[in-house]
């Protein structure tokens, strides 16, 4: 039992340490820009099919789900609303960052761990190339910055969905659904949920970097780093996000 | 593992790094060029204790250092072009995309594999890949090369013909090197000095010949194993 808690400890510290040290390396050139606009490309431009596809039927769903409770209560009209808000503040942006902690935290875990027991990364350190900020720094950052565009970009997807949804038993125009969705929204709709979707992408990264940087030797534990990458970065997706609604209801 | 070894290696000097499986030679290497901590003691390269150093000064002292690793460790998801660009780029700025190819064909041409210039990692037997790894660690123009067990799980002909190609390589660069291996035909072409660890201390040193008519049963066990 000691010694469990005593290995939990001492992957918390080391952990603590792993992000400590991305906030010192990020300021300390040289920058390496060209890793973080291919990992840009890699994790933003190659997840926005499945980033679509996900939003588009979240989108339909809910509005086709919700209908018949919607028209029991005589607010069908309020449909466009509550799907969109119901989208933009909570679904689209767990359910997008899930999506992406499946995808890109788990690519990340096992590129960086088949990097490390393949000596890759030694390769590289020998190489006087600082490892860390060449594959660690430009994919945390990358995740940082892609998951709340893949995530605005769900919204808008998920609400065309809903659109396509509510026309299936009325009809509506596009450009009255539309603006009934802009006009219920409010500035601290779109806030918060965006501001937590920038700790999400990071997290998905940091995970994702950290598990694969410290697998240990063996192909097992490239699986092993992946599979973990995505279990945890799952599990802190939930946990940034109940604190962040506890935070937004307490000031707002 | 290692309970405390003291050697040193002139410049220009070829020196081999004996012993059986598990006995710290690769340990050995990678405490040289920073890889893991020593517990205690010194070790100084061109000068330099590398105990000491800040990561900045030890990257700078392994600018001076190319390191060939026993599996390759290429880069699997660049092409061999990239592999050999990688270091280049990010540490000669002043170098022209002009000279960088120009080198890369340099080094490729010393490890007679210009052809497979645009492959990928996997596209490559085990012997090219030991040899696009041993073209990576050239490119830089080291001072001292180590190497890895150069010849591990290679068979007996493409074994011999990387040794050549250490030996070419030796002759062309002038570098200082150091070769962990077991592989005694490996030692016999590319060393002029060998060492033998047992036990974590060195056992016994000297040249091939000198330790191949050794009265040591276990050093005689080395040579006989495979001769």
């Amino acid at each position: 039992m000691i010694a469990i808690v005593k290995e939990q400890l001492t992957q918390a510290g080391n952990f603590s340490l792993f992000i400590g040290r991305f906030f010192k390396e990020i300021f300390v050139p040289p920058f390496q820009i060209n890793e973080f606009l291919r990992q840009c490309y890699t994790i933003g431009c190659k997840s926005l099919p499945l980033v679509s596809i996900t939003g588009f039927i979240m989108g339909l769903v809910l509005t086709i789900q919700s209908r018949p409770t919607m028209t029991k209560f005589g607010a069908e009209s309020w449909l466009p609303s509550m799907v969109s808000l119901s989208l933009i503040r909570e679904i689209a942006p767990v359910v997008t960052a899930l999506i992406c902690a499946g995808k890109i935290a788990s690519g990340i875990g096992a590129e960086l761990g088949s990097m490390k027991v393949s000596s890759q990364i030694d390769a590289m350190e020998v190489s006087a190339v600082n490892p860390y900020k060449y594959l660690v720094v430009t994919r945390i950052l990358a995740t940082t910055l892609m998951v709340p565009l893949l995530v605005i970009f769900a919204d808008l997807v998920g609400i065309f969905g809903g659109y396509i949804g509510y026309n299936i038993h009325n009809t509506i125009t596009m450009s009255r659904y539309f603006s009934e969705v802009i006009e219920h929204l409010d500035y601290l709709d779109l806030m918060p949920a965006t501001i937590k979707t920038f700790f999400f992408g990071f997290f998905i990264g940091v995970i994702g970097c950290y598990k694969g940087f410290n697998a240990s030797s063996g192909t097992a534990s490239v699986g092993l780093a992946a599979n973990s990458a995505v279990v945890t970065a799952s599990l802190s997706i939930f946990i940034v996000d109940m604190l962040a609604v506890q935070i937004t209801d307490l000031f707002f | 593992m290692l309970k405390g070894i003291s050697f040193e290696v002139n410049k220009g000097e070829d020196l081999v790094i004996l012993g059986r499986s598990g006995s710290g030679k690769s340990v050995a290497i990678k405490c040289l060029v920073g890889l893991l901590d020593p517990d205690k003691g010194k070790m100084e390269i061109l000068g330099t204790d590398m105990t000491k150093l800040t990561y900045k000064e030890l990257n700078e002292i392994r600018l001076k250092i190319g390191f060939m690793f026993q599996d390759g460790a290429l880069y699997d998801s660049m092409s061999v072009r990239e592999n050999l660009t990688f270091t280049l780029k990010h540490h000669t700025r002043h170098l022209t995309e002009e000279d960088i190819q120009q080198q890369i064909m340099e080094a490729l041409d010393s490890v007679g594999l210009k052809e497979a210039i645009d492959k990928m990692p996997s596209e490559l037997s085990g012997g090219m890949v030991k040899r696009i790894s041993l073209a990576r660690t050239i490119i830089i123009k080291p001072e001292i090369i180590f190497y890895d067990e150069p010849t591990a799980g290679l068979d007996t002909i493409t074994a011999q013909e990387i040794s050549e190609l250490i030996l070419s390589v030796q002759k062309k660069y002038k570098a200082t090197s150091i070769i962990i291996t077991h592989d005694m035909i490996c030692a016999k072409m590319t060393g002029n000095r060998i060492i033998i660890i047992k036990d974590g201390l060195i056992h016994v040193q000297g040249t091939y010949e000198e330790l191949e008519n050794s009265t040591d049963q276990w050093v005689r066990s080395f040579f006989f194993a495979t001769n």
